[in-house]
């Protein structure tokens, strides 16, 4: 029962986002309209490949994002709850470090920085134009839609043992079974939740 | 290393250090910038790009991690081939990789961002991504408020083991690798045809 009430709740909450979004927009928008990628996708695949040779071969490590955002969870609760945080199963298993994986992802915001602003791109803004169209321009929305899209985003990453870059990427490419049965249900998923969001 | 016999949970392992070593973090950093610097310049700090390849309109993301599954499966396999390089395989559970990459994907058309591009598009200024963050942090800890009773539930269905599409197929890996660069080459040559962008 409560896992319905929960299921219903997210489809409850899902139509009325897209109700709010028929007053924003009568049709639904066409992500090609937004600016498009710098670069090539092919020069930057071939990049993204290379990088993982190196971080395998000089870090021993694939690459990998999600674990980061745990880490800093682990991190949080310590500071409040120390002995409840180190009780919980996942961080028994995962305690809480500054590792390479947790560096990696801070400077992969740096490294966001560098390449946006040496070419003309750093937007900063708290909406995405493709958002506003769809949706409006109140941030307080955006800001709950954004949250409880990485609440689930997380949650399933840590179920599913990897995100867009550890399973989507790092995985596939060992050709790990786990990794292309979960890029294959994150692109399921996806693709339902965003066609209600934007095409409906 | 474990003593299968005797001590199934103590470890001569010493566990981890709260801080790793220097040089170990050095190269965390220096190939971070890089991969963040890759992923701004791919576009896939972007919103419209992201949520684009969900409704099926822009196809840059999917361009880009196929010519990185090829270029990384060939390296990778190859490094490993002269004992190069560790291979990190994730343990194959049916059950939790299906229920859990459901929900990450209903989660990515929410927030528009993934982890690690989140933190690129943070780099160029798209402060939302912060709100996302915030919600990345939060559901790690909901995951693990809820891990010891999804350790017994879930992640014993399905629960294959560390397992390769090779092993699955009973092909040597070497020839897989090969087959299976052709396959998706091929299908990035058909896909660049259909979607220029």
């Amino acid at each position: 029962m409560r896992t319905r009430g929960k299921t219903s709740f997210l489809i409850g909450g899902l139509a009325l986002l897209s109700m709010r979004s028929a007053v924003a927009a009568e049709q639904g928008v066409n992500a090609l309209n937004y600016p498009g990628p710098a670069w090539s996708p092919y020069v930057v695949g071939v990049g993204i490949g290379i990088l993982s040779w190196l971080t395998f071969y000089f870090s021993d490590k694939p690459i990998g994002a999600s674990s980061f955002y745990a880490q800093v969870s682990g991190f949080i609760g310590k500071l409040f709850a120390k002995r409840h945080t180190e009780s919980l199963a996942y961080f028994k298993d995962n305690p809480p470090r500054v590792g390479w994986e947790f560096v990696f992802v801070i400077s992969t915001t740096g490294g966001g920085a560098i390449a946006a602003i040496t070419g003309g791109e750093f937007v900063n803004e708290w909406l995405p134009p493709m958002w506003i169209d769809r949706f409006g321009d109140s941030i307080a929305l955006r800001a709950g839609v954004a949250f409880g899209g990485g609440l689930l985003m997380a949650f399933g990453a840590r179920l599913a043992g990897g995100c867009t870059s550890g399973h989507g990427i790092s995985g596939t490419m060992q050709l790990n079974v786990a990794s292309w049965i979960a890029v294959i249900c994150f692109f399921i998923g996806g693709i339902a939740v965003a066609m209600t969001l934007f095409k409906l | 290393m474990i003593d299968p016999g005797k001590a199934v949970k103590q470890s001569t392992e010493k566990p981890a250090p709260p801080v790793a070593a220097a040089p170990k973090l050095l190269a965390g950093v220096i190939f971070g910038l890089a991969f963040g610097f890759l992923l701004q310049k791919g576009g896939v700090g972007k919103f419209n790009i992201l949520i684009g390849q969900l409704l099926l309109q822009d196809w840059t993301v999917a361009k880009i991690m196929l010519t990185a599954i090829v270029v990384g499966m060939i390296g990778v396999f190859t490094l490993h081939h002269f004992a190069k390089v560790n291979l990190h395989i994730k343990p194959t559970r049916i059950g939790s990789n299906i229920i859990g990459g459901l929900l990450f994907g209903a989660g990515f058309a929410l927030i528009g961002y993934c982890p690690g591009t989140a933190a690129a598009a943070l780099g160029q200024g798209s402060w939302d991504a912060l709100f996302g963050m915030a919600g990345l942090v939060a559901g790690s800890w909901m995951f693990a408020e809820f891990s010891a009773s999804l350790k017994k539930t879930v992640e014993k269905w399905g629960d294959l083991g560390k397992v390769l599409l090779p092993d699955l197929l009973h092909v040597p890996r070497g020839v897989f690798v090969v087959i299976f660069a052709v396959l998706l080459a091929t299908g990035l040559v058909a896909l660049e045809k259909i979607f220029p962008r």
